[in-house]
């Protein structure tokens, strides 16, 4: 099951031209843009673990896209994604966020179903991949 | 998406025209703004000026046969500026980069300048970050290095310098066409960190040497930083500061047009002093803005030079 979120994420995967260009945007106006990576789906998952610090002084996006393939070298079988914080007084939050590399197969979440009190069902969603331990689950 | 078709590298014209203009791709670059800017804003340097026109041009001649199909390599365009300390490599490297994003061999132009401090770590595994960190910041800009020669200690074999250049050599070589690279320093110095660093020779396109100033040219520099800030000279002044120059050049830490500037920065703190302290009354605007002769001539160049004229006479009678 492939899985969205953020900005593009009814889009095809983007290019990493269209990549660059996005940074670009980040940088032009000024936001702080991050690399996160991990290895657990679940959308409300929301802290994932970042590559390096914050980048908020560079002029051009190649180089982010410069640790963004250092990432992949290391990471590239997880979960990556590129964030744009906005420091400004009022913003202060991502004004962006999409995701920039996947694993090879994503094999979805499974729905357990508790009956609880009477006729009461409980629902909760589970990836698969986390019944193996972090760090195993997109290499095989 | 149109927007991404714009970022793939130019692809050869389909038919190409029978012949260019190159004065309209002059003028289209805006290299020319540029260079007149270099010529009324630089006193003097005319071997530098007359390179960098050259360089301009090559790059122009390359820029039009890049879209014409006849070049696909990224030309090398790193640098190194050689003079001694005051000569204008800082302001030349700006220059250039504003010539370089002109013409669009990078992409933004900006330029970071740094020393082996900001490059070179304290401790095992801090070079390489620190390293990556600046370069990434001089991505599309021009990396002006000053003082290169300090990156290399060859007194000291574990110095964490050649980690760094290691570094800087690989994205020079690998990254042509993400950021130009602009070593900087003093003539000899450079040439001796050119051999023990082969490397760096070989990648590096064109090497500039900035020539020391003439007395009458530093004079010049001298009167236009005083009008950038809205002082003048009076006549006597100007004299002084012809004799200052003479005097200060022979003496130790001679840094051409700083020290002019230090020494004129020194001359209006003295001006204002003598109007605070001497003068009773209302003062014209016009005192304002002149500096006097006494405000230079109460140099301690002078008394230094002086001193040492004695010396030599006394050492001259002894001897």
């Amino acid at each position: 099951m492939r899985i969205t979120q953020g900005c593009f994420s009814f889009l095809p995967d983007l290019t990493d031209a269209q990549i660059e260009r996005q940074v670009q945007y980040c940088l032009d106006h000024g936001w702080a843009v991050n690399i996160e990576f991990t290895d657990d789906p679940h959308p409300r998952n929301t802290f994932w673990e970042m590559w390096g610090h914050p980048m908020f002084d560079l002029a051009d996006a190649r180089a982010v896209m410069m640790e963004l393939d250092a990432c992949r070298r290391v990471y590239g079988d997880r979960y990556i994604r590129i964030s744009g914080f906005d420091s400004t007084a009022g913003w202060e939050s991502l004004r962006l966020s999409f995701i920039v590399t996947r694993p090879k197969e994503e094999p979805g979440f499974r729905l357990t179903r508790q009956e609880v009190g009477g006729r009461g069902i409980r629902y909760t969603t589970q990836a698969y991949v986390t019944d193996r331990p972090e760090g195993t689950r997109y290499s095989s | 998406m149109s927007d991404v078709a714009a970022l793939a590298p130019a692809a050869p014209a389909a038919a190409p025209p029978a012949t260019i203009d190159l004065r309209a791709e002059f003028g289209e670059a805006g290299i020319g703004d540029v260079l007149v800017q270099l010529d009324r804003d630089l006193v003097g340097l005319r071997p530098v000026k007359q390179r960098i026109r050259e360089i301009a041009s090559l790059l122009l001649v390359e820029r039009v046969r890049r879209r014409l199909g006849l070049s696909a390599e990224p030309p090398t365009l790193h640098m190194s500026f050689t003079g001694n300390p005051g000569t204008g490599k800082t302001t030349v490297a700006m220059r250039m980069a504003e010539l370089l994003h002109g013409l669009g061999f990078i992409r933004r132009g900006h330029l970071v300048s740094v020393t082996r401090d900001d490059l070179v770590g304290q401790y095992i595994g801090h070079t390489a970050p620190k390293t990556r960190e600046v370069l990434k910041r001089a991505m599309g800009g021009v990396l002006f290095i000053d003082e290169a020669y300090y990156l290399h200690r060859p007194e000291n074999e574990r110095d964490y310098g050649q980690e760094s250049i290691e570094i800087l050599l690989q994205v020079m070589e690998n990254q042509r066409e993400d950021l130009v690279v602009i070593l900087a320093g003093y003539a000899d110095r450079m040439d001796r960190f050119f051999s023990t660093n082969p490397g760096f020779r070989s990648r590096i396109a064109h090497h500039i040497d900035f020539p020391d100033y003439a007395d009458e040219e530093l004079l010049a520099i001298g009167e236009s930083i005083l009008a950038r800030q809205n002082y003048r000279l009076s006549d006597a002044a100007r004299e002084a500061l012809a004799r200052y120059i003479a005097t200060r050049r022979p003496q130790p830490h001679f840094a051409n047009a700083r020290s002019i500037r230090n020494a004129l920065d020194r001359a209006r703190l003295r001006q204002a002093n003598r109007l605070v302290d001497r003068t009773e009354g209302p003062v014209a605007p016009e005192a304002l803005l002149t500096i006097e002769a006494p405000d230079i001539l109460a140099s301690r160049v002078f008394a230094q030079a002086e001193l040492q004229a004695a010396e030599r006479q006394a050492g001259a009678t002894h001897g």
